[in-house]
């Protein structure tokens, strides 16, 4: 560990971070720091990277064949992309949450128990009947479900599956938690409660989210990340990032600003 | 089309039909389509006819009539009283009035006739005196629809016979051993045969197809040596090649006959490694030597045989696993095998099960390969190990079959239909097996 | 007041965190690596079965014209096999195997082809559910039941429409026939794949010109899902020329160059199966002979086997 110069302020920042997919760049030259105990949003139009840049914050692109990211991601001092930093390792540190509810087809307890499991936890049955149950309160799902944990997690409705799956990656104890577009198969009133966990969630983890709807960058997020693909190389680019108050009232690029107000996207 | 309108530019344009022209052509285009329906439908019941002509071949030879003949009849012995009605001496008087000397000596040498008793006189009656013999057999459709033409005809060559119902397919058949007189045969040892060989595969087969298919679909892309130095790269590339290699050689490998199987089979694991196949090295060499034509040796080939069928539907069923299940345990920090071990093979169970064991059961239907490496036919003992001598089900069917005696043609057709039984059960089994498991994963 | 608290607290948390030194870096893992190397050499077992076919068959092949009774030439030209006066021309043999699988094809490609169309274009989903099973059932029967019915039941149908004369008791006919049935399902099955990857606007589109429902099959999908059937039948004819039980009963035990099929002729896999049916010494030239003609009967599958592969790789149709 060689402790470095790095920003402690930050959780997780990226210095030239180039990505690509064979020999298709995908994302270009991103330098930005995530601000811990924030939410950060990251929006744009599709095909900008979002998805990409934030999956290359727990390695999860290294599951594409041809994959391959250049620069540094530094999280704690560390170089995330160092040869010797072990992906399994970097998963259990941040933690994930999928565009669609990803429930494992097992019992509500063994999805929340699964993970703890695979990373050699050690204690008594009553003691992992607390975690679940820390975990269920953590994704405010505890109350609706306390009754039948053994039930299949296919079971429960979309906005119940997505907080399961949220539940799921605190029951781990991460850093932070990366959200893939987590509302964008849900209902208005399952988003309303999963934004209403984002702010709860907020005072103890970072979380990264990606999002296709402004609405819900502008009232759920601290800070914005604005993407766009550029035209030249189809590569996408980090165009501006700032306080989510300031992208969306006083964006400093054109481009931001024709993007929010809806002329293209 | 466009040809001949260019050729013919003459005209400007060539003309649709109209009117009534047009009702025309579709009501005949309409007929023709038709015909050509009952033409497809036709060729698709075909099938079926075939299933039924195949049943009623079958059943016709495994049932019919048999007309049983004796050397001398009951009564002509006994003064028509009968057997079961005598006394010990007398019945002894009649074995010392038919029977030869010597045979005599013989049975006396055994155990003195005086010491057995009626039950056992008897059977020694019947089978050396009285001799019932198979004179004619009739297939089930001549048996019962043709009645009198068959007496009318045994009348003539047989005066004495006697027609009887016979089914082929009877508990004694299935729990006799081998023997060369088709009414006395049995398929026992052949059915034992058949399950030891079905399991030994399995056991084979199984593990090592599903290993290989976990490899190639979730290993594949993996980069286990490290890509910065030249020599981790050129590793990584000569995995992946031969991973590549390894899928098409399964594809080609699927499509090699059987018989070949055979052949490799009979130099590889009879011949070459016969100390192994053999059990000689374990000292296993009691009894008769099988020469490496062991159980052993039959089921490492049909292991090799039904291997790539075997990889190839693990392969589809791993591929069926939706992969945001994969995505959701590596998020979790899960490493590469327990995300397999964990989360891919249970919910890829069911298919793999299913897929899997249709495919061996078709093994067990397996014939050429098991004449090639020399399997016997004529077995009377049960296989008793690894190294034993062994029969199976469908090696007895040909055997039989291709003897020219009607009778052996009986026998072979019964023991068409416990294969057929145990066929259908295993996928009856395979197929439960499945829903079993599927009920079970909470997936509601 | 107790806001601030609850907040310097959190900061205090967040500074801890933030402090915190984690190790990311990798630790052997040699369980995993064990298990990997394991299951890769699973896979690579197809591969040593592969190597060991192509050995022993080139071995034994090798040692076989290695015997002065044997030239390469006179294998592929003579046409008389007759092992016991050190006779041995292949020709007969594939000659009698090729006869087999053209009769099979006559069947199976217009019955297994009838009945793909008739199930992808035509059949609706009750009709499917009962034919389906019947063809997977025609597949699964063993092959020796199929040399059965051969043998007692299409033989004498033959000899009783032709005459006892003019059809031998074995004759390559009924066992091509009976073959035929057998790779039926091979055909119908592999072809059915093939017209239902037919996207359905093609359909649709050929519908909307006013096309019958055969017209639309005959002229546009069956076209469009050529290179699959194609496929099909190639795979199909490999496993009428590999098919070992029912010409071993029906089609007789000795090799006959004929081109009459209702005489007996025997086939490669048939002289296979009854040399080594009997007893066989290692080393003698009858031994090793059935390692030549494994050879011969192996390359010829395998050339259709990637044939056929090859097939379906080129001339895909690509909808997107």
């Amino acid at each position: 560990m060689t402790s470095a110069t790095y920003d402690t302020k930050y959780a997780i920042e990226t210095r030239n971070m180039h990505i690509y997919y064979g020999a298709f760049r995908a994302v270009k030259d991103v330098s930005f720091g995530i601000e811990r105990n924030k939410i950060t949003a990251l929006i744009g139009p599709s095909g900008c990277g979002k998805s990409t840049v934030l999956r290359s914050f727990n390695r999860m692109n290294d599951l594409i064949p041809g994959a391959r990211t250049e620069g540094e991601v530094l999280y704690h001092g560390q170089n995330l992309y160092a040869p010797d930093v072990d992906a399994v390792q970097v998963r259990r540190e941040i933690g994930m949450v999928f565009q669609k509810p990803n429930p494992f087809p097992k019992s509500i307890y063994d999805n929340i128990a699964y993970g703890p499991r695979i990373n050699g936890w050690k204690g008594s049955k009553a003691e992992m009947d607390e975690l679940v149950e820390r975990a269920l309160r953590g994704a405010a799902l505890w109350d609706e479900v306390k009754d039948d944990l053994k039930k299949s997690g296919l079971a429960l409705s979309g906005g119940q599956q997505q907080r399961l799956c949220i539940a799921r990656a605190l029951a781990v104890e991460p850093e932070m938690i990366l959200m893939d577009e987590p509302c964008s198969a849900l209902d208005p009133i399952s988003t309303l409660k999963i934004e209403e966990l984002m702010f709860e969630l907020r005072q103890n983890y970072t979380i990264v989210i990606v999002t296709h709807n402004m609405q819900q960058a502008a009232r759920a997020s601290d800070y914005t990340a604005f993407f766009l693909m550029d035209k030249d190389d189809r590569a996408g680019q980090l165009i501006e990032y700032d306080t989510t108050s300031n992208i969306f009232q006083n964006p400093k690029d054109k481009r931001t600003e024709e993007y929010i107000s809806g002329r293209f996207g | 089309m466009s040809a001949e309108t260019n050729a013919s530019s003459e005209r400007s344009t060539g003309t649709l039909p109209q009117g009534e022209a047009v009702r025309q052509n579709v009501a005949q285009r309409q007929r023709r389509g038709r015909v050509w329906e009952v033409v497809l439908f036709a060729s698709t019941v075909v099938g079926i006819v075939i299933l039924v002509m195949l049943a009623f071949n079958i059943v016709n030879d495994a049932f019919g009539g048999i007309a049983v003949q004796s050397v001398v009849e009951e009564e002509d012995l006994t003064d028509g009283r009968r057997l079961e009605d005598l006394s010990q001496p007398e019945l002894i008087a009649i074995l010392e009035a038919n029977l030869r000397s010597r045979v005599l000596r013989n049975l006396e040498r055994e155990r003195p006739l005086a010491e057995r008793d009626e039950g056992e006189l008897i059977d020694i009656i019947n089978q050396e005196i009285i001799k019932p013999e198979v004179v004619a057999i009739y297939p089930l459709s001549e048996f019962l629809f043709n009645r009198a033409a068959i007496e009318a005809e045994l009348a003539e060559a047989f005066p004495r016979a006697e027609l009887q119902f016979k089914s082929w397919l009877n508990w004694n058949f299935i729990v006799s051993p081998m023997s060369s007189n088709p009414t006395q045969a049995g398929i026992r040892t052949a059915i034992l045969g058949t399950l030891f060989l079905l399991l030994l595969t399995v056991l084979i087969a199984f593990p090592l197809g599903i290993g290989a298919a976990i490899y190639l679909e979730e290993y594949n892309a993996d980069k286990p040596f490290d890509e910065r130095s030249p020599v981790g790269r050129w590793l990584n590339r000569t995995i992946q090649r031969a991973a590549g290699l390894i899928e098409t050689n399964i594809y080609n490998l699927s499509g090699v006959p059987s018989i070949i199987y055979g052949i490799l089979g009979l130099a590889i694991f009879v011949r070459a490694l016969e100390p192994f196949t053999s059990g000689a090295i374990f000292g296993a060499t009691e009894g008769v030597t099988a020469n490496g034509r062991t159980i052993l040796s039959a089921a490492l080939t049909m292991s090799l045989l039904v291997l790539p069928v075997v990889i190839i539907a693990s392969q589809e069923a791993i591929r069926a696993v939706p992969s945001s299940l994969r995505q959701a345990s590596y998020g979790l920090g899960a490493t590469k095998w327990q995300t397999v071990w964990k989360i891919v093979l249970p919910n890829a169970l069911p298919g793999i099960l299913t897929g899997t064991i249709l495919a061996i059961s078709r093994a067990i239907g397996e014939t050429a390969p098991l004449i090639v490496i020399g399997a016997s036919t004529f077995i009377v003992t049960d296989p008793d190990g690894l190294f034993s001598k062994f029969t199976v089900l469908p090696l007895q069917i040909y055997n039989w079959t291709s003897r020219p005696q009607e009778e052996f043609r009986a026998i072979a057709a019964a023991a068409i239909i416990v294969l057929l039984i145990l066929l259908l059960s295993l996928n009856a089994a395979a197929i439960m097996l499945r829903n079993y498991l599927r009920s079970k994963r909470i997936s509601t | 007041m107790a806001d601030q608290v609850q907040a310097s607290a959190q900061r205090a948390i967040a500074a801890q965190r933030a402090e915190r030194v984690v190790d990311l870096r990798k630790r052997p893992r040699i369980g995993e690596s064990i298990i990997q190397t394991t299951l890769f050499a699973c896979g690579f077992i197809s591969i040593f079965t592969t190597i060991g076919i192509v050995f022993v068959l080139f071995e034994e092949s090798l040692a076989f014209f290695a015997d002065p009774a044997v030239t390469l030439v006179e294998f592929f030209t003579n046409t008389v096999w007759q092992p016991r006066i050190e006779q041995f021309g292949i020709l007969p043999l594939v000659n009698a195997t090729l006869m087999v699988a053209f009769i099979a094809m006559g069947v199976a490609l217009p019955l297994g082809l009838g009945t793909a169309i008739y199930l992808s274009e035509y059949a609706s989903e009750r009709a499917r559910a009962i034919l389906k099973p019947v063809i997977e059932l025609l597949a699964g029967i063993p092959t020796v039941v199929y040399g059965y019915f051969a043998l007692t039941f299409v033989t004498p149908i033959l000899r009783g429409v032709f005459g006892q004369d003019v059809v031998s008791v074995y004759n390559v006919m009924s066992a091509g026939l009976v073959v035929g049935v057998l790779i039926t399902p091979i055909v119908a099955t592999l072809s059915e794949d093939a017209l239902s990857a037919v996207p359905g606007r093609l359909r649709q589109a050929s519908f909307g010109l006013g096309a019958t429902r055969w017209e639309t099959a005959i002229r546009i999908v069956v076209p469009a899902a050529l290179s699959g059937i194609l496929a099909a039948s190639i795979v199909a004819m490999s496993r009428a020329i590999g098919e070992t039980m029912v010409v071993a009963l029906a089609a007789g035990a000795s090799p006959n160059l004929t081109w009459n099929p209702f005489e007996p002729a025997e086939t490669m896999t048939g002289h296979i199966a009854r040399i080594s049916g009997g007893d066989l010494s290692y080393g003698s030239i009858d031994y090793k002979s059935i390692f030549a003609i494994g050879l011969v009967l192996f390359f010829i599958t395998l050339g259709l086997n990637i044939a056929s592969r090859q097939i379906v790789r080129r001339f895909r149709e690509v909808y997107d």
